[in-house]
């Protein structure tokens, strides 16, 4: 019934080289679209699309990026919390310094200074590896908060210490600030949601996302088959911190608003999206965003049934909400290790052959 | 010798004070890491959850306490006793909290590692990322996240003796060396634990089939090494490592939440001395401890304060670029 190749004839290489090759696949993917871009704006109000639907899209940006560096690379890295926040202050120290510039290129500008910073800290992943390199990294996420904790210069001296978002506008409607609408903030991310995962789709399919995968499987064979170790890895890293600052401009910008660092860019957030490459699958575009809905929603849909549904106070709430997510992680890496993009492709298969499974 | 000499000279004890303290932390992953080869994030977590049962089991907490009123509406907070101790030292309750960890460490064994054989080291770290979290809302809902007070009989405070008998080397400037009672207990426990520890593992039969695993499972099991009990020894050794680890932390800064992140603490420790060496823990936190407090005296100040929380790490790093296997960690050989 689905996902059928069965009569879709390709007759040049363009098609028989395209993303979708098989027609349902295809269709379903531009309903996807249409109905992110052409329904969901005109139905979101202001508590779906704050705590689901901005934190999905801009929590998508960051996972796509971790599992480029992780997932196509095979370097982890728990350093994520903290080019967000390099994302997050290159976005707040150029929207001051330059307020004429439109915000769209207040964003990609800012993940292009993350881009630089994740070079540097690249840079001693051509001599550690392993689990060595996923401590090492730890240490760009606890410098860079320190960093923007301590340097007045990074938060304009401002006396709380925090960051505030201007208001800036796109084609005449607010994008940043208290006073943006829901369905501007949404459209906003989610062209970005778009254009990256185009990006990322593209580039690994492509010469440089083979040359990542050939040092992911095993980096000494890799460099005997003449790819080079010294261009595959830092270019992981900066393609994967240029993501992430993207993602940490955006939550930000569009998402906080305003932003202390230590609270909103802390370990725990470079944890959450490890998770998310997880349980959705490394090494796939589509297990970045079913990881990201998956541990976006969680929390959301456990403070509602435990606080809403049973009245338990909050504190009790926050707790279990740990111990489930915890025990929830565990069990999904004993079922399925490879994640929901492991899932979703025995569904696929399964789909494949339904109503004749043989 | 000068006060600015002698100063100098009471950061560095102080430092290597503090290492010892990393040290302990860092025992327990290392110990982990040679025996399965599974990078335990959740040390640091064990060590608070261990911390908070001795506490629990000393003052007598009703478990799940905050839970249940919640659920029943009752008012439940103590069973209204306390364990005996012995000349101040809670015995009786340590004890207790040696067996949970033990039925801590077989559980783990059962319900998480038998599931995850033969999985990615990344997939395993992951998992006990997972369990970190669920042991950090387990302990809180268990035993209530309000800061306890941690009492084990140990003296506190500055060692007066030391004060007193170092006082006036360098002048009147000089009020003496300030070194906190509670790190010289620990400096001592966590010898004693090294030793008993190198002893073990030389001279029982356990001890050679825990170096066995740690050098080759498949070799291992072909000559009748049970892997899974093996596991359960040696979680239950750093369990029991954590508790000491807990008992030290918690006496120092209180019990409470901030407990679990001493396992960040113990990771450059863990990097600089390699992941597979006992001495190279040690080494590695004595290196950290006064590398930190000495950059923290002199460069701290100018630079805007508490670089101890990154310090560590970028220290690590750097040494690392040069040893990627760290102090005393085996050579990594890689083939194709």
């Amino acid at each position: 019934m689905f996902y059928r190749e069965a009569g879709d004839f390709k007759t040049s290489y363009a098609a028989d080289g395209q993303t979708f090759p098989i027609a349902f696949d295809r269709w379903r993917y531009f309903a996807v679209l249409a109905i992110a871009f052409l329904v969901v704006p005109f139905t979101i109000n202001e508590y779906v699309a704050s705590a689901v639907l901005i934190p999905f899209l801009i929590w998508s940006i960051i996972a796509i990026g971790l599992n480029i560096l992780t997932g196509y690379c095979g370097q982890v890295s728990l350093g994520t919390g903290g080019f967000m926040a390099v994302g997050a202050y290159a976005a707040y120290k150029i929207m001051t310094a330059a307020p004429e510039l439109n915000i769209f290129f207040v964003v990609l500008l800012s993940g292009g200074v993350t881009a630089l910073v994740g070079l540097l800290f690249g840079l001693p992943s051509l001599r550690i590896k392993g689990f060595y390199l996923a401590v090492a990294t730890l240490a760009a996420q606890f410098f860079l908060v320190w960093l923007f904790n301590r340097v007045p210069w990074f938060y304009n001296n401002s006396a709380s210490g925090q960051i505030n978002a201007p208001d800036r506008t796109l084609g005449g409607f607010l994008i940043t600030g208290p006073n943006a609408t829901p369905e501007a903030k949404y459209l906003f991310c989610l062209v970005f949601v778009f254009g990256m995962a185009w990006l990322a789709r593209n580039l690994t399919r492509g010469r440089l996302g083979r040359s990542w995968m050939a040092i992911r499987d095993m980096d000494i064979a890799a460099e005997i088959i003449g790819v080079n170790p010294l261009k595959a890895k830092l270019s992981a890293f900066a393609v994967s911190s240029f993501f992430v600052g993207v993602g940490g401009a955006l939550f930000f910008t569009v998402y906080l608003g305003a932003v202390e660092v230590g609270e909103a860019f802390g370990i725990n957030k470079s944890f959450l999206a490890l998770f998310m490459i997880i349980i959705g699958g490394l090494g796939s575009i589509f297990g970045s965003f079913a990881g990201a809905a998956f541990i976006v929603l969680l929390p959301v849909f456990m403070k509602n049934v435990m606080v809403g549904g049973f009245g338990w106070p909050t504190d009790i709430a926050t707790h279990f909400e740990f111990v489930i997510l915890g025990a929830l992680i565990i069990v999904f890496l004993i079922a399925e290790p490879h994640g929901l993009a492991a899932f979703w492709r025995t569904i696929k298969e399964k789909l494949r052959l339904w109503p004749f499974p043989h | 010798m000068s006060a600015e000499v002698l100063y100098t000279f009471e950061v560095i004890l102080n430092g290597l004070m503090a290492g010892v303290m990393y040290a302990l932390v860092a025992l327990g992953f290392v110990l982990i890491f040679k025996a399965s080869g599974i990078f335990n994030y959740a040390q640091g977590v064990m060590a608070l959850f261990a911390a908070l049962t001795l506490v629990g089991l000393q003052n007598g907490q009703v478990p799940f306490a905050h839970l249940l009123n919640a659920i029943f509406g009752t008012d439940m907070h103590y069973f209204g006793w306390k364990l005996p101790t012995i000349g101040g030292v809670p015995v009786l309750a340590i004890v207790l909290a040696v067996f949970v960890m033990i039925f801590f460490a077989w559980a783990v064994e059962r319900l998480v590692l038998k599931h995850l054989v033969n999985q990615e080291p990344i997939i395993l770290f992951m998992a006990t990322i997972g369990l970190a979290y669920f042991m950090e809302g387990f302990g809180d809902l268990m035993w209530g996240s309000d800061i306890k007070k941690l009492d084990v009989g140990l003296p506190q405070g500055g060692n007066l003796w030391l004060e007193e008998a170092t006082a006036g080397w360098g002048g009147d400037a000089f009020y003496g060396f300030y070194i906190d009672n509670l790190d010289i207990w620990a400096t001592l426990f966590a010898a004693i634990l090294v030793i008993t520890l190198v002893l073990f593992s030389q001279y029982t039969k356990t001890g050679r089939a825990l170096r066995a695993v740690a050098d080759d499972h498949q070799a291992a099991l072909s000559v009748g090494i049970s892997l899974r009990s093996i596991w359960v020894i040696v979680w239950s050794i750093a369990g029991f490592v954590a508790l000491v680890a807990g008992i030290m932390w918690g006496a120092k800064l209180g019990v409470q939440f901030s407990l679990s992140l001493i396992a960040l603490k113990a990771l450059p420790v863990l990097m600089l001395g390699g992941f597979t060496s006992i001495p190279g823990a040690i080494v590695g936190g004595l290196i950290i401890g006064v590398g930190e407090k000495l950059f923290e005296f002199s460069i701290g100040p100018l630079i805007g304060g508490a670089t101890e929380n990154w310090f560590a790490y970028v220290l690590a790093l750097l040494f690392l670029v040069f040893r990627p296997q760290g102090l005393f960690g085996e050579k990594i050989i890689e083939r194709v």
